[in-house]
This record gives C-alpha cells, sequence and structure tokens, in this order.
C-alpha cells in the first residue's frame, strides 16, 4: 500500500477504492492458503501491508481474483457494492462449508460530492494487518477442511447498478445453521469494510 | 300539510310534541336533548299531525342518505390480488424505505479453477493433535486414499480359517477365490464370475495360486493333495501327491510349486514333469500357512504354526534333506503374512499371530531383524506396494481393518475399515493400484489404496518440487 499511495494522508475515493480492493485480493488470497483451498506450494510470498503475505500463483487463479477486484474497485467508486462474499463449498457435495463475509459502509458523501477525508496511512495499514492476523488466526477455531473444495466470490451490489457483462445473478449460498464470528474491520473514511466469517457447525468428532 | 312541513323544517316546541312518532326525522332536525327526553311513548298524536311520512324530495340529500344505506354493504374490503400488488409497488416507490434490505447478488460468470484433483487438505495434519492410537488417522500429503472401497462382493461359505490361502490374483487380471467346495474365478476386466470347480470328497479347498503366467492355478486341498488346473479351457491337468495332510500354502516360482501342508513339509514340485516332487524341506514343527518366494527365486520365506520364519535357498529346493538359511524365531505367534518388497532385494516383511501382533522387518542375507512394529492387531496379510514405498497389512480382532504404512518411517497413512471380520487374505491387481481383500465376514473388498495411474504423475511432481523448497518449513511453523 506504501508503494502505491502517496504519503500524504487525504484519502480520495479513487484511493479509498483502490485500497480497500487491494485489501480484498489480499485476503481472499490469505484464506485460499489458511483453508487449503489449493496445494500450498502453489503460493508465493509477497511482502504487503508490512507482513509477508501469501499470494496464489497459479495464473488461473490469479486471473480470477485480478478480474474480480478491479471490478470491485470499480463498484466501490459508484458506491453500489455493498459487500463482498467468499464462499467456500465442497466440491463433491457442493455444499458452502465457510462463508467469509465483508460487509462495506460507503460514505455516500464523498461518492457523491467528491470531497476527500483524512486519514492516516499508517492508520489503516495497521487495521488492515490486525485483520489479515485474524484471518491466519481463525484456523484455531474453524473446523477442519478435510475434502477438496473450491472458492467463489460473492458480490452483493444495490439493485440500481448496471450488471456487467461477466456476472450474473446468483444465490446468496447461505450456510443452514451457521456459526458466525465476527472478525476486525478497517475504516478508510470513505469505505469502511468490516469482516465476519460463519461456519458450518460441525459436531466434535 | 302545512303543519306537518313546518314540523319538519323548524325545531319548535310544537315541534316536539306534534312529531312524537317520528323520533328518526326529528332527530336531524337539531332537536334538543332535554326536550326530546320528555316526550313519552303514551303522548298523544296532536290533531294537526298525521301518520304518514311524507317525503320532501328538495329537502333531502340523496347522496349521503345512499352513502349511509349502504356503506355496510360496500365491497371495498375486497380488493383483488393485482390492485394489491399495485398498492405494493406504488407504496415501495413511493416510500422507498426498504432500500436498504434489496440488493443484488452477483457471481463471477466464470467459476475458478479446482484445487488439483486428489489434493489432500493437509490442515488436519498441521493442526490436530494426537488423541490416541486408536483414534487417530494420520493421512499423508501426498495423495487421496479412498477410504471406501470401489466394490464389494459377496463370498458366501468363505472358510474362517486363519490358516489358509483362498486367494489370489493372477497376472492375467483375474482373481480365484475358494469357497467352501468351489473355486470361482472372478474377471477384474469384465466383472464375469465362473465356477472353476467343484471339489466333493477331497474336502474343503485349502488353498489357491496362479502360476507366474497367469494361466495355470494350483489348488491345493484338504484331503493332501493339489490339482493343477487350465483356467482358460477350465479343464484340470493333473494332480501331485505328496503330502499327508492338508495343503494349506503354495508358492510358484517359474515351473516349480512350493507347498506346505499341516504335515509341517514343504515339497517343492515341478510341474513339468512326471515324478514332479524335486525338493522336500522339512523344518517346521507345526503346520505350514505362509510360502512366499522372493521376486528374484533366490530364496523361500516359509511361516509356521511353530511361530518360526524359515528362509530356504533355493538350491534347498531341489534337494531332498535341505535345512534353512535361516530360522527366525522372534515371532510369538504363527507367521501367516509374508511378503518380500519388490524395490529393496532381500528385505522380507513377517506378520505375526493374534499373541504376537508384530510386523517385523527382515535382511535375509544376514537374517538381522531390521525393525518390528507392533500393530496392536492379528495380522493376516502383507501386501507390499509396486509403486511407492508402502506396505498394506490386514489385521483381526478388533477393529479387522487394512493399515497401510509408509516404508522405512512406518508411519500409518492410513486405516481402512469395513470388515465385519478379521481380513483374512489380501491380493493385489497386476498393474499394482488395487488390493482385493477378503475376510470372514464372507464379503470380497477391493480398495484403490495404492493410487491411480494419475496420483503417481501428481506424486512424482509433488515430490521433486517439495524437495528443498522454503514453503515446507513455513508449513511446519503452526
Amino acid at each position: 500500500m506504501a508503494s502505491k499511495q502517496p504519503t500524504r494522508d487525504v484519502i480520495t475515493l479513487k484511493g479509498s477504492a483502490a485500497i480497500v480492493s487491494e485489501f480484498l485480493c489480499y485476503s481472499v488470497n490469505s484464506i485460499l492458503f489458511q483453508r487449503g483451498v489449493y496445494p500450498a506450494d502453489e503460493f508465493g510470498r509477497v511482502k504487503k501491508y508490512g507482513m509477508t503475505l501469501l499470494m496464489c500463483q497459479q495464473e488461473r487463479v490469479k486471473a480470477f481474483i485480478d478480474t474480480i477486484t478491479q471490478q470491485i474497485a470499480t463498484w466501490l467508486e459508484t458506491g453500489t457494492l455493498q459487500r463482498v462474499v467468499m464462499v467456500i463449498a465442497s466440491m463433491s457435495t457442493k455444499e458452502v462449508l465457510e462463508r467469509w463475509n465483508f460487509n462495506i459502509e460507503n460514505d455516500n458523501e464523498v461518492i457523491e460530492k467528491g470531497v476527500t477525508r483524512e486519514k492516516s496511512d499508517k492508520d489503516i495499514m495497521t487495521e488492515i494487518q490486525a485483520i489479515m492476523r485474524q484471518i491466519a488466526a481463525s484456523v484455531t477455531f474453524l473446523p477442519n477442511i478435510e475434502e477438496a473444495c473450491t472458492f467463489d466470490l460473492l458480490a452483493y451490489t444495490s439493485v440500481d447498478s448496471e450488471v456487467p457483462a461477466e456476472w450474473a445473478e446468483s444465490d446468496a449460498r447461505l450456510i443452514h445453521n451457521p456459526q458466525v464470528v465476527k472478525l476486525r474491520s478497517i475504516d478508510t473514511m470513505v469505505h469502511q469494510v468490516e469482516a465476519m466469517v460463519a461456519y458450518k457447525f460441525t459436531e466434535e468428532l | 300539510m302545512q303543519s306537518m312541513a313546518k314540523s319538519f323544517q323548524t325545531p319548535t316546541k310544537t315541534n316536539s310534541v306534534s312529531c312524537g312518532k317520528w323520533d328518526s326525522v326529528s332527530l336531524r332536525e337539531n332537536v334538543s336533548p332535554v326536550q326530546l327526553k320528555k316526550k313519552t311513548p303514551k303522548a298523544k298524536t296532536p290533531g294537526r299531525a298525521t301518520d304518514r311520512f311524507i317525503t320532501d324530495r328538495s329537502a333531502m340529500d340523496f347522496n349521503v342518505a345512499n352513502l349511509m344505506l349502504t356503506k355496510e354493504n360496500s365491497s371495498m374490503d375486497v380488493i383483488s390480488p393485482s390492485r394489491d400488488e399495485y398498492k405494493k409497488q406504488l407504496a415501495e416507490s413511493l416510500l422507498n424505505n426498504n432500500g436498504q434490505k434489496q440488493s443484488r447478488i452477483l457471481a463471477f460468470k466464470s467459476k475458478p479453477p479446482p484445487p488439483p484433483e486428489g489434493l489432500l487438505n493437509n490442515n488436519r495434519t498441521l493442526y490436530s493433535q494426537n488423541v490416541g492410537a486408536a483414534q487417530f488417522k494420520p493421512k499423508k500429503m501426498f495423495r487421496h486414499i479412498p477410504q471406501a472401497p470401489e466394490r464389494t462382493l459377496d463370498a458366501p461359505d468363505m472358510v474362517d480359517d486363519y490358516y489358509l490361502n483362498l486367494m489370489d490374483w493372477s497376472s492375467s487380471n483375474v482373481l480365484a477365490i475358494a469357497l467352501g467346495m468351489t473355486v470361482y474365478l472372478w474377471d477384474a476386466t469384465t466383472s464375469s464370475i465362473e465356477e472353476l470347480v467343484t471339489v466333493d470328497e477331497e474336502g474343503p479347498i485349502t488353498s489357491v495360486s496362479w502360476a507366474p503366467d497367469g494361466q495355470y492355478l494350483a489348488v491345493g486341498l484338504n484331503n493332501s493333495t493339489v490339482q493343477l488346473w487350465d483356467s482358460t479351457s477350465l479343464r484340470q491337468l493333473r494332480t501331485l501327491r505328496g503330502h499327508s495332510a492338508r495343503v494349506g500354502a503354495l508358492a510358484w516360482n517359474g515351473p516349480t510349486l512350493a507347498t506346505g501342508g499341516r504335515d509341517n513339509a514343504i515339497l517343492n514340485h515341478d510341474v513339468r514333469i512326471r515324478d514332479h516332487v524335486i525338493g522336500s524341506m522339512e523344518a517346521h514343527e507345526q503346520e505350514v500357512c505362509g510360502l512366499k518366494w522372493s521376486p528374484s527365486g533366490q530364496q523361500l520365506a516359509s511361516g509356521g504354526n511353530d511361530n518360526i520364519l524359515h528362509i530356504w535357498d533355493a538350491s534347498a529346493a531341489s534337494s531332498a534333506s535341505a535345512s534353512p538359511l535361516h530360522s527366525l524365531d522372534e515371532h510369538q505367534a504363527a507367521v501367516k503374512a509374508l511378503a518380500w518388497c519388490p524395490f529393496q532385494s532381500n528385505l522380507l516383511a513377517s506378520g505375526g499371530g493374534t499373541a504376537d501382533r508384530c510386523i517385523k522387518f527382515w535382511n535375509t542375507h544376514t537374517g538381522a531383524c531390521v525393525n518390528s512394529i507392533d500393530t496392536h492387531s492379528q495380522v493376516c496379510a502383507l501386501q507390499w506396494s509396486k509403486h511407492e514405498k508402502e506396505i498394506l497389512s490386514s489385521h483381526g480382532f478388533s477393529q479387522n481393518q487394512l493399515c497401510l504404512w509408509k516404508y522405512p518411517s512406518m508411519v500409518k497413512m492410513t486405516e481402512l475399515s469395513g470388515h465385519t471380520s478379521r481380513v483374512l487374505h489380501l491380493a493385489q491387481s497386476p498393474d499394482g493400484y488395487t488390493v482385493a481383500s477378503a475376510a470372514g465376514d464372507e464379503t470380497l473388498r477391493f480398495w484403490n489404496v495404492f493410487g491411480t495411474p494419475e496420483t503417481k504423475e501428481v506424486n512424482i511432481s509433488h515430490r521433486t518440487k517439495k524437495v528443498g523448497s522454503a514453503l515446507t518449513s513455513l508449513t511446519r511453523i503452526r
């Protein structure tokens, strides 16, 4: 983040959209690694937010996540994105095992009038670091995933936004009887992202 | 009449008296309550008043009257569904107080690639702790081993005797199994079943063994003879005699067949010649239940109910009275399970019965025991994997499971349960990927335990990647 943003404390709408979409990209990769969706040796280390994070190096996965990240950034700039959900489902049964939910609150004043906000980069970075660490620590309470699974990203947008060509309507893919754990949030003064994870409650073996 | 009209329009004192009977009308005219109360039912009709109510249309408000009369019956409560919907839509768009809840859920049309085939999620081994040997089922990271059998076949009347060897899989992919008095051939490629032979007074069949070429089958019988059958023509070729008790163990070495029986003797036969007995090895003191030639054909391993494991040299097979190279007596129970290692010469694995429960590994050159592990359960059969450095063992009481071990670490890779009685016999398919297990519960189960041809590629690539990868250290830190 420090490399891309100017080191001023002024946050513009575009800047905030970039921060949030980048954060979502890194957190999706972290979740893929932590939950073992793809084999561990497909991930490479990058330095970001002052810590070492793992990004998936497989071409198709990278392309998939990058395309979505760009679209998310576009939506954030228009303030139509309400939340982003990452769904981890079993490959064989298609049952949803985990749902990583990122609620987004848009500051409409900034979107409509184009004013800027002030918040120090460092603060935002600290908040992002905290969420990343929480995602890594979540393995302590999330049930083990035994089988091969696949992931998907859902975007909740407002009804009047335009649907781009590559996106289709989907159902919410909720978990029946979930356990929900609320994680920390980041606030760029323009967008506020709250993270939480819902997982299928399994009986203790 | 005039007076009536007057009384109608103007509320006067006369009015209240004269119109005593027409309360409803007078009430409309703002009659003061005091005056009304004064009225009594016995008020006389005044002389000027009449009984009839004459309407004055010009004074009446018909619209209001109609409303008052019919409002109770109006159909205003019955609104059609479409009207209802229209009202709702109108309310929504006008009031717009539900704007928050309505959002569209979108998902990207093209989906992300699936994880590679056979990926085993390794989180379990990283994060779970060793609860107990019986409960903990560690899975190595290399491949996914299906926990359920690929196929289950019925094997009725299979004799539940530990000392017999009733199943063998030929190099021509035909599985022979002896059920009671009958030998059945199951063709693995066509899944067809054929009955080879049913014996009668020769007693139940005590052992079956395919010759290396996959065409000839040796059948050991309770009456101490061994029959030789041709599986393609389904005809018996010859009968080999020499034992004095049932023949429970058979082992082929090219054209020669070693047979072990309850008479404690091991006979070696050359099936091509008339006087087929070419050698006799007598060293066991109880029934010979395990007999296996090494892949090279240089050594013969024999295990007996006397808990001894003998290793014979091939030259002993052609002599009349030979002595074994090594006599290994470390097992505490009958040694039936024997398996020579395919990738390391002179390595033999042996398993002990109920009182022993160990798998021991031997260097048959020196006769030294290189490893011994306690499996906590009677070891009935052993099979090495041709593709990986793994060994599969089958067990009896209490779990009746098959255990797959990594060699040489002897880490238990997986346990396959399903049988409800001790798993007496194991046989491996010629391609080395499937193992058939036959148990006292009269079922025959096929397990894809040694992988599939595709996972073999994955494993190779995995292994070359993992060597020296920095990430392996990362995954260990948890």
